[in-house]
């Protein structure tokens, strides 16, 4: 049967199990958009190139299935960088289509014409060039393959609009082959034995539970190791919900602003057991003082991970899901019962020093917000973020029972992730509590996707944290910079009324009392809302290990009473 | 130390960038870099030369083979190589000076393949260490130009390409752990 390029890249993408793509059309995609016409998949239009990136994204974090997002070339393309690095960098499985000019035009800087594979080149898994429709259907059918498996990230294919438009005989490729790409699958038995027997004569193990975890889904091998073992468990700030928080072996996040007992846990630990994580900076502090007293054991999929900041004793190659249910056989039960009250002792200095325990002073505070959410959600809710204080907060502050429901850019660090990949997360299931703890600086940045949640009709509740700050820089200049603060106040714009000209119900929080009422009437009202929690200004992240610092060398929270009520 | 890698790529538009766009991305230094067909029209062979310690050496290998186009990597330092380099050196020759120069180049088994009125070219190839020291002796005359291709190198004796994890186990093949292919 003779297609169009176009129609050859639908009738993949439907093959791929595609239902719904993030974009927006122009000069250089529009014989793929008007090939979409025939076919069931459910095109989103978005305001901004970064937000179709972002919501793809959000959709494969909350699905594990590979998220779809479409550009125009030159400056469509370019948008998508920010969401394509956020992708790479947290190990997303997108599959970004962009159009490009005509073959023969190429080089030549036609109108609107970029190099965008050479653009994207070292933020994507993979990308491709297109040039003749021929080539098509290989090209989708390895994309999503190398999207999804080994090590998941991004993969762009960039089609010349010649290739769109030619007719070619269309043949689904049955197989592919990639001689280059064979991901490591699990580790040799020798090596799991090694692993058992360290395991095994730990005193003072941790598990440091990373996001690969949740790709792998590989978290329920991982909690009958730490139960088994009796290993606590540290997570990462994407390895969140691998562990339900109300385990007794769950130490919560570790890193710049972890607990300060999972991090003095990980400090005094004799064995480490790194799954699925990659020791980054925000994590270990200092290097060369990281875990002195450990060994460690390192699983990873991807082998240049391996030793890259920290060496490691045993590394075991290969997907986490395979290498737990082997290793597991080999694992004795434990019992580590002096180190947990060790762990104990410290857990309780923490909590004598945290904000959820201080006494109602009529002041708002985004953390009691955040506890608030969580009660009026059941902590049940899925939660995307920006990128800030507020995203620390709700790491520390929303606890998770369950896996795939806090979805935030680690690795990249984008500020304004989390309106655009809340829409993302609806798609996987629209009847999933959605909802945007949100900063005024990281609202800002993607605040055109309130339009796209509007035409979409989702619901989706968005709470702002507006501290009237860009608030995590002020609290870098405030602690490193003797408080000069540099270009980090905002003065906003009114937010009710810029949800309320979308048409969203809106409501502004100046008060602890007016919380509750508030978060009733968001989870009442039927499709999206917006709250404007005004919270405290200048209100500080603890603990935190500064940049480059001992991971045990803390900036903890000065004491207060503590409330007798 | 010096490191030889061996690479089998994919011959496809744009994989000589990726591997370049890999090196300065995660900061690695190219001492040398040669690429050239192989026997099969589908695969081409890069000897990368870099100066670095064994971590260094390793994470270059890692990450070579996270390019999907890059089929096989080896590091043949520690192992018998035959490792060569070819150099053409446009030397300053009067006439009185041809046979001198013919008499060096034929000790390092070297040879002139182009002769001019005030010039010679020097053809030689071997290990690096050999062309130094001819160029030594040639600079006296006064050298004009040179061009070297940098490193090629094959490993001596049979030689299977079997893929495997840099840094797994004691040898890192095992092959029966890969992923296959759906």
């Amino acid at each position: 049967m003779e297609l169009s390029g176009a129609e050859i890249l639908w009738e993949c993408l439907v093959r791929e199990g595609v239902e719904v793509v993030f974009g927006i059309p122009g000069g250089a995609n529009m014989p793929i958009y008007d090939a979409m016409l025939k076919y069931p998949v459910h095109h989103v239009l978005v305001r901004h190139e970064q937000g179709a990136a972002h919501m793809a994204d959000g959709y494969a974090r909350a699905s594990g299935k590979v998220g779809v997002a479409m550009a125009t070339s030159g400056p469509g393309a370019t948008n998508l960088v920010t969401g394509i690095a956020t992708a790479m960098m947290d190990s997303s499985p997108v599959v970004f289509i962009t159009g490009q000019v005509h073959a023969h035009l190429i080089g030549g800087d036609a109108f609107q014409e970029t190099d965008v594979t050479g653009i994207t080149l070292p933020i994507t898994k993979h990308n491709y060039l297109v040039t003749r429709a021929e080539e098509i259907a290989q090209v989708v059918r390895e994309a999503f393959y190398i999207a999804r498996t080994g090590r998941p990230g991004p993969v762009l294919i960039d089609i010349c609009k010649n290739a769109q438009i030619q007719k070619t005989e269309f043949v689904y490729p049955e197989k592919i082959e990639l001689p280059g790409y064979k991901p490591p699958r699990t580790a040799p038995v020798a090596e799991l034995k090694k692993a058992a027997q360290m395991i095994k004569e730990a005193r003072r193990p941790v598990i440091l539970a990373g996001h690969g975890l949740l790709i792998s889904r590989a978290y329920r091998e991982m909690q009958e190791l730490a139960h088994r073992a009796h290993i606590p468990v540290a997570m990462t700030l994407l390895g969140i919900g691998s562990m339900p928080a109300s385990d007794p072996l769950n130490l919560g996040m570790m890193g710049m602003h972890g607990e300060a007992y999972c991090n003095l846990a990980i400090q005094n630990a004799d064995l480490l057991i790194a799954l699925g994580m990659r020791f980054d900076d925000r994590v270990t502090g200092n290097l060369k003082t990281y875990a002195p007293h450990a060994k460690k054991i390192h699983v990873e999929i991807d082998p240049s991970e391996v030793h890259k900041n920290v060496v490691v004793d045993l590394p075991l190659f290969g997907d986490l899901k395979a290498v737990l249910s082997d290793l597991l056989p080999y694992v004795e039960a434990a019992r580590h019962d002096e180190w947990l009250e060790q762990i104990e002792v410290w857990r309780s200095d923490s909590d004598s020093r945290d904000i959820i325990y201080w006494p109602d002073d009529g002041k708002l505070y985004t953390a009691h917000v955040i506890r608030s959410i969580w009660e009026a959600t059941q902590g049940k809710a899925t939660i995307t973020t920006g990128v800030g204080q507020h995203q620390m907060w709700a790491a520390q502050y929303y606890p998770f029972e369950e896996p795939y429901r806090f979805i935030t850019s680690g690795g990249a660090g984008t500020m304004g992730f989390g309106v655009p990949a809340a829409l993302g997360v609806w798609f996987t299931d629209k009847s999933r509590d959605v909802w945007v703890i949100d900063g005024d600086g990281s609202f800002q940045m993607t605040q055109a996707e309130l339009s796209t949640i509007v035409q979409e009709g989702a619901s989706i509740k968005i709470a702002i944290m507006n501290n009237h700050f860009l608030g995590m820089v002020r609290q870098w200049q405030e602690f490193f910079f003797e408080s000069r603060y540099a270009a980090t106040p905002l003065h906003g714009p009114d937010f009710v009324k810029i949800a309320e000209a979308h048409g969203i119900p809106a409501r502004r929080i100046t008060k602890p009392e007016e919380v509750k009422d508030a978060l009733q009437f968001a989870i009442q009202t039927r499709g999206p809302v917006l709250l404007d929690f005004f919270v405290e200004m200048e209100e500080a992240v603890y603990p935190m290990v500064p940049a480059g610092a001992d991971l045990h060398d803390m900036i903890r929270r000065p004491m207060r009473e503590k409330s007798t009520a | 130390m010096q490191h030889t890698l061996i690479a089998l790529v994919e011959n496809k538009p744009g994989v000589l960038n990726r591997v370049a766009s890999l090196f300065r991305r995660r900061n690695f230094n190219i001492e040398s870099l040669n690429v050239g067909h192989t026997d099969r029209k589908d695969i081409s062979r890069m000897t990368i030369v870099i100066n670095s310690d064994e971590v260094d050496a390793r994470k270059v290998e890692a990450n070579l083979y996270k390019l999907v186009n890059v089929i096989d990597v080896h590091d043949v330092s520690t192992q018998p190589a035959v490792i060569r380099d070819l150099a053409l050196i446009k030397v300053k020759a009067a006439l009185d000076q041809r046979a001198e120069i013919a008499n060096l180049a034929s000790i390092f088994r070297g040879r002139i393949v182009d002769v001019a009125a005030n010039s010679v070219i020097v053809e030689i190839t071997g290990t690096e260490d050999k062309i130094e020291s001819l160029v030594e002796l040639l600079r006296p005359f006064g050298i004009l130009e040179m061009v070297r291709t940098g490193q090629v190198a094959m490993l001596r004796g049979g030689y299977e390409p079997v893929r495997h994890i840099p840094g797994a186990g004691s040898n890192g093949h095992h092959p029966e752990e890969m992923l296959e292919m759906d």
